[in-house]
């Protein structure tokens, strides 16, 4: 089947396996591989890219769900440079193995566009759908904090 | 890919998804907001033939306050219920709930409908479903529409009363009581998990009705002494509900958290 979607400001169509999810297509089809694939079932939060403005995992997505939509994923996110909240991350050591890293930075943008002064408290409950196996959540706290400031 | 082959259906109406579900004789999964079908055909728990994605019927997608109770249609998203206004006072219990299913990004897709129909024992959104006696409302290729009551809708461990050429098209939740209290909690190993005891509560001057998920293979409400004898029928309820030792928690500490936080969530609510 045929899926037509904007990636990144980009439209693009791609022939596609019904079955395939969203992440596979921006992983295998569209060579986007920023964004990583943890657990394929929701849980873990690797997978995060924002659909029509929203965070959501993709490999819960199918990819004909994206038909028309927009999607943007990590490679998108900075116009030119870095986005704050990438150079946050950078700048307070908010990743260690880097694998959730994506995932993290999709999903703090939409926490602080939600929220754009928020507390610990707030951070660690809107990050609650993605792990850090590396434990290095105090620094990522740490980045959505200062991000926040500059976003 | 890690689902097995099928074949993907993205009907417009409510009419056509009805057709082609009924027309796949029991070979055919609703895909609406996906949270709970995605992880299954991931895993490949199921293989159905064909896959209909409800998500594009605009008549399935709204919520709306009629006869006494807030109804929300099969197309509409849990963080839509959540941002909707006045939820927090017209049904305050699923306000309380909303925030303890799964994550954001999860509830940006996740429908309540969908919920409702996956049926797992220790969602929220059925919980208080059956919690404050509302309905489900279900839609075949003949008749009318079937209206089921939650207490009967749920029959087990992900199985309901919708027949395999239904569609469910609506939820509906009856609107706060005046002089309720409604109170929800859940203890899970991470926010977001699956809970092992969830409990809801709707409070009414001396008597209590208490619903609790995680426990038996549905959600079970029964209604208690708020006050005098509230101990004693907790206990009584906890080993009813019949708990079994699994892999997150035995059956004592599910008894233990029904006694210990159930006390807690209902008189706290009561005024002194």
């Amino acid at each position: 089947m045929n899926v037509s979607l904007t990636v990144n400001g980009q439209a693009v169509t791609r022939d596609v396996d019904p079955r395939t999810t969203l992440v596979e297509l921006l992983r295998n089809h569209l060579s986007l591989t920023g964004t990583h694939v943890g657990c394929d079932t929701g849980q873990c939060g690797a997978c995060t890219v924002h659909l029509d403005g929203r965070a959501v995992k993709a490999c819960s997505v199918l990819a004909g769900q994206a038909q028309g939509a927009q999607v943007t994923t990590i490679e998108g996110l900075a116009d030119g440079g870095l986005h704050p909240m990438q150079s946050a991350f950078r700048e307070c050591h908010g990743l260690q193995c880097g694998f959730c890293t994506p995932g993290m930075v999709m999903a703090a943008v939409d926490l602080v566009k939600r929220h754009p002064d928020p507390d610990e408290a707030t951070i660690r409950d809107g990050l609650e759908g993605n792990y850090c196996r590396c434990t290095g959540y105090h620094n990522i706290v740490r980045a959505v904090r200062r991000a926040a400031e500059q976003m | 890919m890690k689902p097995a082959a099928f074949d993907y259906a993205r009907p417009a109406t409510r009419r056509e998804a009805i057709e082609l579900l009924a027309g796949a004789q029991g070979e055919a999964r609703v895909l609406a907001g996906g949270q709970s079908l995605m992880a299954v055909l991931n895993m490949r728990l199921a293989e159905p033939a064909l896959v209909i994605d409800i998500t594009g019927i605009d008549e399935l997608h709204y919520i709306e306050e009629r006869d006494g109770a807030l109804c929300v249609g099969a197309a509409t998203r849990q963080a839509e219920l959540a941002a909707h206004p006045g939820l927090a006072e017209r049904v305050p219990l699923v306000a309380q709930a909303l925030p303890w299913v799964g994550h954001f990004q999860t509830r940006n897709r996740g429908t309540v409908c969908g919920s409702v129909a996956h049926a797992d024992p220790s969602a929220e959104l059925p919980l208080c479903l059956a919690t404050l006696g509302g309905e489900v409302v279900l839609e075949g290729r003949r008749g009318r529409p079937r209206v089921v009551p939650a207490a009967s809708f749920f029959q087990g461990v992900l199985t309901t009363d919708r027949a395999p050429g239904e569609l469910i098209t609506e939820v509906r939740f009856p609107l706060a009581q005046a002089q309720t209290q409604y109170r929800f909690t859940e203890v899970a190993m991470r926010h977001g998990d699956f809970a092992i005891v969830a409990l809801a509560a709707a409070i009414r001057g001396e008597q209590v009705d208490l619903g609790v998920g995680g426990v038996a293979d549905r959600p079970v409400v029964r209604t208690l002494p708020a006050g005098d004898g509230l101990d004693e029928a907790l206990n009584e309820f906890a080993w009813a509900l019949g708990a079994e030792d699994d892999a997150h928690a035995t059956a004592a500490y599910r008894r233990t958290l029904v006694r210990e936080l159930g006390r807690q969530l209902i008189t706290e609510a009561r005024p002194c």
